[in-house]
This record gives C-alpha cells, sequence and structure tokens, in this order.
C-alpha cells in the first residue's frame, strides 16, 4: 500500500543547515549532508533542502551542497528556494536532485511550470504554495503569498492549487503561514480542500507540533505527505517514533 | 567487469551513477554500440516521456541494439516501460521484448496519479531480489504500469495490481527507482551487478 511521507525539511544558508542543532550525535549538525543521512538512515521518506540565501556565491554553494546530498544519501530529495528559470532547474537536477520546487516564480510567471513539466516531466516539478487567511474585499479567505509568505497575491488558494496541477505541477507543497511556528497543528481543513480538488500529491507543511497532528494532517487532513523542520532537528519528535505511532493508528508507513 | 549505462535522451541519470559510486562500482556512460555490446552489464535507466523517448531510440537505432543485447540488461522506470510492447503513453509501440503492455492508472477515486511514493512490493522471485526482507517498500513516481504478465517477478498495488519488476531470460526491469529506494534499492542493483 502506498505509504504516508514522513519528510523533514532543512533550511541551508551558505551551504549550512540553519536549524540544525541539538544533535550530540553527529560529529557537525550544521553540516547539511550529515544531517540529511541521519533523517534517510532514521527512515525519512523524503527531504526537502531549502536555500535560504540569496546571493550569488551562496547559489553556488548550494549545488555544490545537492550535489554532496545527491551523492551520499539514497532516497529522494527536493530542492527549493529562489528558483526562477529552466537553467536554475537544470542545473540543480543535473547536481542530483529529484525534484524541484518553485514558489514565487510560478507565481509571478504562471507559464514556468508549464515550461519546466514539458521540460523535464511533471514528475520532478513541485510547486510550493504559501498561503495566509486574510481579510479581503471579499471577506476572510485563503489567500497565496510570495517571498516566504511575507507578501500578499491576490490569488486565491484554492483556485491557484487547481492552476498549477492543470499546468503540470507534479505535487504541491502546501504551507500554512498562520500555522506555521505555532507548533498547534497543521492547517487541517484548507490541506483537506486543496488534497480533495488536486488529483496530484499534497505535502502538507506549517504547524507540526506533535505526533497526533501528523495523524490528524494525514486523515482529516487527507495529506499524501507531512513536512516538518524545527520538531525533529530539536529533536522533539523522532522519526522511528513517529512512524511507529502511525502505523499503530493503522495508517500506512514505512518502517525500516 | 564492464557496466555501461545507455545514454540516451532520458531525463536526469545522475541519481543512477551516484549509486553506482555508492556501492563503489564503475560504469561507462555511453550510446556507442560496440562499448554496449562489450559490457558485462548494461543499464537501461528512464525518465521521460515514451513517444519521446522511444523515437530517439528509433532514430539512433538503440531501439534494435537493446532487444539483441545477450548480456544482463536492467531497465528501470521508463526504461521499463520502453522494454514492453506498447505504452498508453501518447500510444507508443515500444520494444516488445516483454510481451505486456503499459497503461495508464484509472482515474479512481482516493488515489492520485502520479502513483507517487514508497510502496511495498511482494510476491518476489528470482536473483534481484535475493535477501531483501519480505514485502520491501520502493520509491515509485510513475503514471503509467505494466499489467500482471508471464515475466512478472514482483508485484505491487495501486488501484489495480501491476508488475513492479519484470523478468525474461537476460532482461531485468523495475518499475520503481531503486537508485532512491533507500538500502533495498542498493541491493537489486548490487544483485543485478553479481549476476
Amino acid at each position: 500500500m502506498l505509504t504516508k511521507r514522513i519528510i523533514p525539511c532543512l533550511d541551508v544558508k551558505e551551504g549550512r543547515t540553519v536549524k540544525g542543532v541539538n544533535f550530540v550525535n553527529l560529529r557537525d549538525a550544521g553540516d547539511a549532508v550529515e544531517l540529511g543521512a541521519m533523517y534517510a538512515a532514521q527512515g525519512a521518506d523524503e527531504l526537502v533542502y531549502l536555500d535560504i540565501t540569496a546571493t550569488v556565491e551562496g547559489r553556488s554553494t548550494f549545488i555544490d551542497l545537492v550535489r554532496r546530498v545527491a551523492q551520499t544519501i539514497n532516497i529522494p530529495f527536493t530542492v527549493g528556494g529562489g528558483i526562477s528559470s529552466i537553467a536554475d532547474v537544470s542545473a540543480l537536477l543535473h547536481a542530483g536532485a529529484d525534484k524541484v520546487s518553485i514558489n514565487s516564480a510560478a507565481v509571478r510567471n504562471p507559464d514556468l511550470i508549464n515550461e519546466l513539466s514539458l521540460e523535464f516531466g511533471s514528475q520532478c516539478i513541485v510547486v510550493a504554495i504559501d498561503t495566509r487567511y486574510v481579510e479581503t474585499s471579499n471577506g476572510m479567505q485563503h489567500i497565496v503569498h510570495t517571498h516566504g509568505g511575507r507578501k500578499p497575491t491576490e490569488i486565491q488558494t484554492l483556485a491557484w492549487a487547481k492552476e498549477v496541477e492543470e499546468r503540470g505541477a507534479g505535487e504541491i507543497l502546501l504551507t500554512s503561514m498562520d500555522a506555521d511556528g505555532t507548533k498547534n497543528g497543521f492547517a487541517l481543513e484548507l490541506t483537506a480542500q486543496i488534497s480533495g480538488a488536486a488529483n496530484i500529491p499534497v505535502i502538507a507543511s506549517g504547524g507540526a507540533g506533535t505526533m497526533e497532528h501528523f495523524y490528524d494532517v494525514f486523515t482529516t487532513g487527507k495529506a499524501d505527505a507531512g513536512l516538518a523542520a524545527s520538531i525533529f532537528h530539536f529533536r522533539e519528535i523522532d522519526i522511528p517514533d513517529l512512524k511507529q505511532y502511525l502505523a499503530g493508528k493503522n495508517l500506512p508507513v514505512r518502517i525500516l | 567487469m564492464k557496466t555501461v549505462i545507455i545514454k540516451y535522451n532520458a531525463g536526469n541519470v545522475q541519481s543512477v551513477m551516484y549509486a553506482l559510486d555508492r556501492i563503489g562500482a564503475s560504469y561507462i556512460y555511453t550510446d556507442d554500440e560496440s562499448e554496449i555490446r562489450s559490457a558485462d552489464k548494461v543499464i537501461f535507466p528512464g525518465v521521460g516521456e515514451a513517444s519521446t523517448t522511444m523515437a530517439y531510440l528509433r532514430k539512433t537505432g538503440l531501439d534494435k541494439i537493446i532487444p539483441s543485447l545477450k548480456q544482463p540488461v536492467f531497465g528501470t522506470c521508463v526504461g521499463m516501460q520502453l522494454m514492453c510492447r506498447f505504452s498508453e503513453e501518447n500510444d507508443t509501440t515500444c520494444m516488445g521484448i516483454f510481451d505486456v503492455d503499459v497503461k495508464r492508472f484509472p482515474a479512481t477515486p482516493g488515489f492520485k496519479v502520479p502513483h507517487m511514493g514508497w510502496n511495498n512490493i511482494s510476491d518476489y522471485k528470482g536473483a534481484l531480489t535475493e535477501g531483501l526482507a519480505d514485502q520491501t517498500y520502493m520509491y515509485f513516481v510513475h503514471s503509467y504500469a505494466a499489467g500482471i504478465c508471464d515475466y512478472t517477478v514482483a508485484s505491487c498495488d495501486y488501484v489495480l495490481p501491476f508488475s513492479a519488476m519484470l523478468h525474461k531470460d537476460n532482461f531485468y526491469a523495475a518499475q520503481f527507482h531503486c537508485e532512491i529506494s533507500g538500502n533495498a534499492g542498493q541491493r537489486i542493483i548490487e544483485n543485478f551487478l553479481k549476476i
């Protein structure tokens, strides 16, 4: 049976993880390769590496990191952050990334999704959607945000999710900026709405604080995968424990 | 031992090369006929769309070379699909090594397409799955699948049962991506290189 995926997300700046602390068993918790390898060994189903460097030098450091990750780990990984062209994607895929995640650039130029899926195949094009529930002239609505969730657009989240699928996205990475960082749980209603409307997998992100939150997002939230960062990095939840917990609740998960 | 990875217009094969690097196997990435024919092992990877890749194989003559090979050949993902008879992906006549058709997953509520993620394979037999635990999970990404047939040596279930692995004579194939299927996937590559 196809399993629900658990995905740790690693924020990388100048080639090093930003939140990687509290791992006594690692030589260097800031080493994004070593941290990823440890998650893979623990049973993470995929990894996401998000480049939060804004400089040109940082970009080439990131590509070098992607190459080292691909050489080292034997599970799929997605890379994202500042990707805006076919050339960017080509460089990252050739370095060994399995998928790329595009966000603001897709909102700015939706045709980019079509171009990338034609060039590289839908299976490796993830569209990340950052969303907030905000007041609009039509009342409260879920609205797509760009630039790390800081800048509102005028696009409704559900409509955008449907559009990116039509344009050839292979997967949606949905981050609720309202839930992100709260540890109060994923945005269940919105995730269920998007996952129900899309015929491509939806990765839920933002708000994970407990193992129950993952159970909730896979059941009530209808998510195909759950992504989190700090709760894994700070060892508040260990992936093997989480998988055992979910298996005990009869959810299909891959246990090593 | 000489291992060749067949070079064609497939998508990214970098992860296949890295997987071989990790197990310390050397390889040549080439489309040269004599290099391919003189290899001990041939890997035919695949990421892409069936009709475009098949057209490329015809143009370069690889569509005739691959079925005529005598050494062990291992096709993965779209590589496996191109070794079948026909693919519904843009109605493509394929190489016909395995007498089975590749069909799109029928639209079914509760089943998203592509079939993406880790799924367990079962009922496996043969050299490539030797040493694998029962019901091992592999990483799949595909929208089309070969049905169960006489050559099925491992099956998987998504919407309906399909062939996760095929074997006929010197031809081996896997629908999943061994190169990113953890240690279990690595074991399959090692098993292939040991044949």
